[in-house]
């Protein structure tokens, strides 16, 4: 089995802090990953460090055999935590601007989705709600042909219908060759569609496991394991 | 139609129950062609690779055969499919069974009420 990522010792202070703690971890390609921490546990600067938005203190990264950088930023596509994007664009302008960025963009594909969303691609970006911006940014990131998707809280700040217009967008992009690692605080919500999870407190994996075997073992949903580990 | 999954037990188990109710059901009829498995994915909103081991699971135990050209399809074994639903049946009562005796009832207990209701819904 190839691997499509590998964080060797992985290490990130920021002054005193220590954010990420000698860190391990392999992903291989075509599985849906959860990442779930607690707050504070190290979860978006691990996400950054993979994106090459911060650079390690120690340790090694690799994306298909390559460190972070710009041959990566192809291989990756990117759902940061906050929208980047400029709001005085119109939708069908942010379709042109990435697929200007991006070679593996696909616009009929964003057109289509937007269609099935009723949202009309003149419209501005900063007269659209938050939800809907949400959605937006997700398209454009779905509506690249990457092998490794990273969606930094896809589903936060949306409805229930949105959440699951998400997941179904998120299955039917499903493709062997690729990865989606998807960071979360609403496990119960995507549980059903992920392959593994990663557990992550004070920066280093403390557990790497699929879905279903930790219902056969534990007997329990990772929703309520994950409570469990993390109670307060 | 609608996939109630219980959130602390295996998906992929889950996933192979449905199945095989829809066969017995037969909402999916013997030799019948069955939909992909990402749409079923979809339709359930599960991962694909889930669904895929469900199907795994059912051809093993022969429900669904693979053809190389025309995709799956529900076995025409109909007594395969009497099997998988005689077993499914006896999972209900042991499950009742099970539930009575943690209410306190004697088997012969059981066994009356249970006369009495069926008379009961006769009657009406």
């Amino acid at each position: 089995m190839n691997t499509l990522l590998e964080c060797h010792e992985l290490t990130k202070k920021y002054s005193f802090k220590t954010a990420i703690d000698r860190l391990n971890l392999t992903l291989e390609p075509g599985k849906i990953i959860g990442l779930l921490g607690p707050n504070g546990s190290g979860k978006t600067t691990l996400i950054k460090l993979i994106n090459g938005l911060l650079t390690p203190t120690e340790g090694t990264i690799l994306i298909n055999g390559t460190a972070p950088g710009v041959a990566t930023k192809k291989q990756i596509a990117y759902l940061p935590d906050r929208s980047y994007l400029n709001d005085w664009m119109s939708v069908s302008e942010l379709i042109q601007f990435f697929a200007d960025f991006y070679d593996d963009f696909r616009p009929a594909r964003a057109f289509d989705m937007l269609d099935a969303l009723k949202i009309n691609p003149k419209d501005r970006l900063k007269t659209l709600s938050k939800g809907t911006k949400e959605k937006i940014q997700l398209i454009l990131v779905m509506c690249r042909t990457a092998s490794l998707y990273i969606l930094d809280e896809p589903i936060a700040g949306v409805d229930p219908a949105a959440r699951d217009f998400i997941i179904h967008t998120i299955i039917n992009n499903y493709n062997p060759s690729s990865s989606v690692l998807i960071s979360t605080h609403l496990i119960a919500d995507i549980e059903s569609i992920l392959d593994d999870v990663i557990f992550i407190k004070d920066g280093t994996v403390t557990l790497h496991k699929s879905v279903d075997d930790i219902r056969m073992e534990e007997g329990k949903s990772v929703d309520t394991l994950f409570r469990e580990v993390f109670a307060c | 139609m609608a996939w109630n999954l219980d959130d602390n037990r295996p998906i992929y188990l889950q996933l192979v129950e449905e199945m095989q109710l829809r066969i017995v059901t037969g909402i999916y009829l013997p030799g019948e062609k069955i939909p992909s498995v990402r749409e079923l994915a979809a339709e359930a909103a599960v991962n694909p690779n889930t669904m895929q081991k469900a199907f795994g699971e059912l051809e093993r135990s022969g429900l669904i055969i693979t053809q190389r050209t025309s995709g799956r399809m529900v076995t025409k074994d109909a007594s395969l499919i009497n099997e998988i639903k005689n077993l499914m049946a006896k999972d209900i009562i042991d499950a009742f069974l099970n539930n009575m005796k943690q209410l306190g009832y004697t088997r012969e207990n059981t066994l009356n009420l249970l006369a009495d209701t069926l008379k009961k819904e006769d009657s009406l």
